[in-house]
């Protein structure tokens, strides 16, 4: 296998998606890593660096599978082989005519975007790890702009106050800027329509802003933020407002997957703020949290403060989003290349590989059929606000397996057991019934055994496997000698069997004490 | 009247009474009931059969079935009287290997009887079975044969290893998918020749080819995953009184060995569930495959604490989780724990326990022990029901359990246990881990838990660190 690591296209895009770190194991995986001369160079790996992780440096586009921050251009796009596999951030939702096109060229498209939240995918999620880059980012780039000191000092030239911040949105961006701004000293608050992650603004230093209205209050069953209630907005509206007179800056994280960025400071709020303060909208891409921010844009308003929209956040700091990145797709490759004998095997029963592939074979098998996630398991910080745009919820899972399947299996079954029995002689016959019979109503009977019965039952029924014991008794003294013998020693075990199985069920039933009503 | 409808009518009585038995230990408060129902439709059984063949024996025959009888009972009492609960494992599975090897000797006596005498012509008895049935009679008495060996040996194993006697590490024979797949595709062929022309020859390499399967099939099973074993032998055991049935015609055989199979292999169903094994992979005895890739070691400092701390942390708490393991049955520590469960009860501190699943080497062996210590029952959890709950427990005590606790499980898709359900007790506000050393637990996987903020070590035999908490509390 020969994996292509290109040179971004895009003008703002200085990331790379494998680093001279991440090549080495790929190559462990049995692959042949291609770099193209200076894919690393705005990101500060030099060509020389790969090739003394064992890159060849060359064309990527003629790899097999081909690893990518953006999708690539019609013009590169161009050069992949049908077949080939791409790996990018391609943003499936928002993006349906080039799903088609990719699908149109038989490439075989993985979006590393799409990966469903479950513990076990974390290791491959972008999406947080570019969100913890960019969260950090906002507040340096908050700091940046605004005019004074982050944390309070007293001077023998006087006294500074400490500067206030506002995080809106505690997801993985959110989070991270809650942390960065508070170990620069500031006061930080944050909100989030979710009341389960106080807990992890206040680890981080921050004091949460619940917003108290009936009813509002949302369990997140999927680790993303929802839409929230009428009654919910409206009393967040007046928390904005009430801080935003009050605080120096405001970091906005709030995305809602498939929708457009809610309206969280209105132009009147931003205009109670006091002249020099700094409002970062990470959200300015998909709509904008803030009226007034222009993605990629700094806008100054007319009563002084700094709204910052830029998009690229996670992009300013190169090296290491891309060593992120890069790893997140090389626990990726672990997972499709699980022998690391070099093979990529695609295993679309494999609810994290089926939820990032969304072409393959010249179809487009995106919206993913819905996963029940375990968000907030296994203490993840988990509830990303900041994605760019992930599922609309998706309603008809296209390649379930079907009751249809399951009906034709029944009959199948059914059918060999009516085969096997018209054909079997009127004895067998009969014995077959009772069997099947039997076998049902084991299962049935079985069907909600309490845990903690398990042991005493398996004894009984070990017990009750004795009664082979019938077998031996009625062989016993009609066949000869060695018949005999063989069934006296037959009833020996079988009658251990029984009298220790039932024995060993009673003692250990007479342990079982209910403890006194509490 | 006769015998014959006699001996009919009670077997169906006694074929309800195994179903009553099934139906009533699947709970608490019907369990005693179940037993006595078991024991009575057993009973009912016996007494019919015994009558039935008494008819045709003589008295010196009829006394020595009443011997082995009576001796095999005496036996079956003594081991079940003087086991240790942290025994029960074993004594199972070796109960098991006797119903294998009863099942094998029935099939050998059916062979004898009918196949036998017709080729040798050593016995002059004449045989029951039609003609045109013969060919019936032979794959039944291969198939019966051939479960009971399978069942036989794999027991047989499966106490080695969990009495110690064997090495619990999986067995990897170069090609061991291969090699039962030849096992079965041999026996198949052996018994189409078998129904062909019966032979000695054949029948002995049957019996030869089952007795080598069933001890590759556990052989090659790693001891962490003994419980689900211990319930597939279970159900073989079960499936190889059926064949008897078959192979007798008798309808109660057929009918109790349908219903031990067919719930021993529900009961491993779940089991498998539990563990996020796949059931097909349990039957083939694939499971210590994936053993191979022990991943990123996770490493770190981990931190020590000594009894008074742990004491005092306890006696902090609102809520205590205590989570459990073979550690804790290897170390006898079931009473201290019920004695430290007691006393934190009456400081008015919530003491429950969870349970995983596979906790132990046997399916709710954990709530044997506790059972045994008079812990009552209804504070002692299942796994999904305590989970949720751990976030707000303050202290979560771990007994000598490991994998079952493994964040990695959750966290690392590399991890051979990667998957597994586990209990999530790094989200409490204090963990405290009993251990022997920091060694890695059965499936060979070192656990990120120990290394965590929130987690506490405390070294020593588990039984006599929990006495030192009591003295210190």
């Amino acid at each position: 296998m020969r994996i292509g690591v290109p040179r971004e296209s895009g003008e703002h895009e200085t990331r790379v998606a494998a680093t001279p770190a991440t090549v080495v194991g790929l190559t462990d995986l049995g692959a042949t890593v291609v770099v193209e001369p200076g894919a690393g160079e705005r990101a500060s790996f030099t060509d020389a660096a790969y090739a003394a992780a064992g890159a060849e440096l060359g064309d990527p586009w003629s790899a097999d599978v081909v690893l990518a921050l953006r999708t690539p251009d019609a013009e590169r796009l161009d050069r992949l082989a049908p077949g080939t596999t791409l790996i990018a951030m391609v943003g499936p939702a928002r993006h349906p005519e080039l799903l088609a096109d990719l699908a149109r060229r038989g490439l075989t498209v993985l979006a590393t975007d799409a990966v469903p939240r479950i513990s076990r995918a974390q290791s491959l999620d972008v999406l947080s790890s570019m969100a913890n880059i960019a969260g950090y980012r906002a507040v340096v780039e908050a700091a940046h702009r605004f005019g004074r000191f982050f944390t309070g000092q007293v001077t023998a030239a006087g006294k500074v106050p400490p500067a206030k911040v506002l995080v809106a949105g505690a997801g993985v961006a959110g989070l991270a800027a809650i942390g960065a701004a508070s170990s620069l000293g500031a006061v930080v608050r944050a909100t989030d329509p979710r009341p389960e992650v106080a807990e992890q603004v206040r680890s981080l230093g921050g004091e949460f802003l619940a917003v108290e209205a009936g009813g509002a209050a949302q369990e997140s069953s999927d680790g993303y933020a929802r839409a929230t209630s009428a009654a919910y907005d409206a009393r967040a509206a007046e928390i904005y407002t009430e801080q935003a007179a009050d605080v120096d800056v405001v970091i906005t994280t709030a995305l809602i997957p498939g929708r457009p960025a809610p309206r969280l400071l209105t132009a009147s709020d931003v205009a109670l703020m006091k002249p020099g303060s700094v409002v970062v909208d990470m959200a300015a891409g998909q709509g904008g949290n803030v009226e007034g921010s222009v993605p990629d844009e700094v806008v100054v308003t007319d009563n002084g403060v700094t709204i910052i929209g830029d998009t690229d956040l996670a992009a300013r700091l190169p090296t290491q989003a891309s060593q992120l990145y890069g790893t997140n797709l090389l626990n990726l490759l672990k997972l499709l290349v699980p022998e690391s004998d070099g093979r990529l095997v695609l295993d679309l029963d494999d609810v994290v590989v089926r939820a990032v592939t969304v072409a393959h074979h010249g179809e487009v098998l995106w919206p993913p059929p819905p996963i029940p996630v375990s968000a907030g398991a296994g203490g993840n910080v988990h509830s990303a606000s900041v994605e760019p745009a992930a599922s609309t919820p998706v309603v008809a899972p296209a390649r379930v397996a079907s009751p249809g399947r399951r009906y034709a299996l029944i009959a199948v079954g059914l059918a060999a057991l009516f085969a096997a029995t018209a054909f079997a002689p009127p004895a067998l016959a009969t014995n077959l019934t009772v069997f099947v019979l039997a076998v049902v109503i084991g299962y049935y009977v079985i069907g909600k055994v309490h845990h903690a019965l398990h042991t005493p039952l398996m004894s009984v029924t070990n017990a009750i496997s004795g009664v082979v014991v019938v077998g031996a008794l009625l062989q016993f003294g009609q066949h000869g000698t060695v018949v005999s013998v063989l069934a006296a020693v037959a009833v020996l075990l079988a009658s251990i069997n029984i009298v220790g199985g039932f024995a060993v069920t009673r003692r250990m039933l007479a342990m079982f004490t209910k403890g006194p009503a509490r | 009247m006769s015998p014959e409808t006699a001996a009919t009518a009670a077997y169906i009585v006694a074929a309800l009474l195994t179903v009553m038995s099934l139906a009533g230990l699947s709970r608490h408060e019907t369990a005693r009931a179940g037993v006595a129902y078991g024991i009575a439709g057993m009973a009912v059984a016996l007494v019919a059969t015994v009558v039935l063949a008494a008819q045709s024996l003589t008295a010196g025959g009829v006394a020595l079935l009443a011997a082995a009888m009576v001796v095999g009972g005496g036996v079956g009492l003594w081991r079940a009287r003087v086991v240790e609960m942290t025994g029960m494992p074993e004594l199972i599975a070796l109960l098991h290997s006797f119903v294998g090897l009863a099942a094998v000797l029935v099939g050998w006596n059916g062979y004898l009887e009918v196949e036998g005498s017709h080729a040798g012509g050593t016995s002059a008895a004449p045989t029951t079975v039609a003609p045109e049935l013969l060919g019936i009679h032979s794959v039944e008495v291969a198939v019966g044969v051939f479960i009971g060996a399978v069942t036989f040996t794999g027991s047989i194993v499966a106490y080695g290893k969990l009495s110690g006697r064997m090495k619990s590490r999986p067995l990897t024979l170069p090609g061991k998918n291969a090699l039962n797949l030849g096992a079965l595709v041999a026996f198949a062929a052996l018994t189409v020749g078998f129904t062909v022309s019966p032979s000695l020859g054949l029948m002995i390499a049957i019996t030869a080819v089952a007795l080598a399967l069933g001890w590759h099939l556990v052989a090659s099973i790693g001891g962490g995953d003994m419980p689900v074993v211990v319930s597939m032998l279970n159900s073989y055991s079960g499936w190889a009184a059926a064949a008897s049935g078959f192979l007798l015609d008798n309808t109660l055989l057929i009918v109790t060995g349908a219903l031990v199979g067919s719930s021993g292999a529900y009961l491993s169903y779940v089991m498998c569930q539990a563990m996020n094994r796949s059931f097909l992979s349990v039957i083939a005895g694939g499971f210590g495959v994936e053993s191979g890739t022990s991943a990123s070691g996770a490493e770190g400092e981990h931190r020590e604490v000594d009894a008074d701390e742990v004491a005092e942390m306890l006696a902090e708490a609102s809520s205590v989780v205590i989570v459990p393991g073979y550690g804790m049955a290897v170390a006898q520590a079931q009473y201290p724990v019920a004695e430290l469960t007691r006393r934190l009860a009456e400081r008015g501190i919530e003491v429950r326990f969870g349970i995983h699943p596979v906790a132990g080497r046997l399916p709710g062996h954990m709530n044997v022990l506790l059972a045994e210590a008079k812990v009552p029952y209804d504070i002692v959890l299942e796994m999904d029901e305590i989970n949720d709950d751990l976030a707000t427990t303050g202290v979560v005590l771990v007994i000598g359990a490991n994998d079952t606790v493994n964040p990695a499980a959750m966290e690392d898709p590399g991890s051979p246990i990667a998957g597994m359900p586990v209990l999530r007790v790094w989200e409490a506000k204090n963990v405290v881990v009993f251990k022997r050393s920091m060694a890695v637990g059965y499936a060979g996987v070192q656990n990120p838990l120990f290394f965590r903020e929130n987690t506490s070590m405390i070294f020593g035999d588990a039984r006599a660190r929990v006495e030192d908490i009591l003295k210190a509390l």
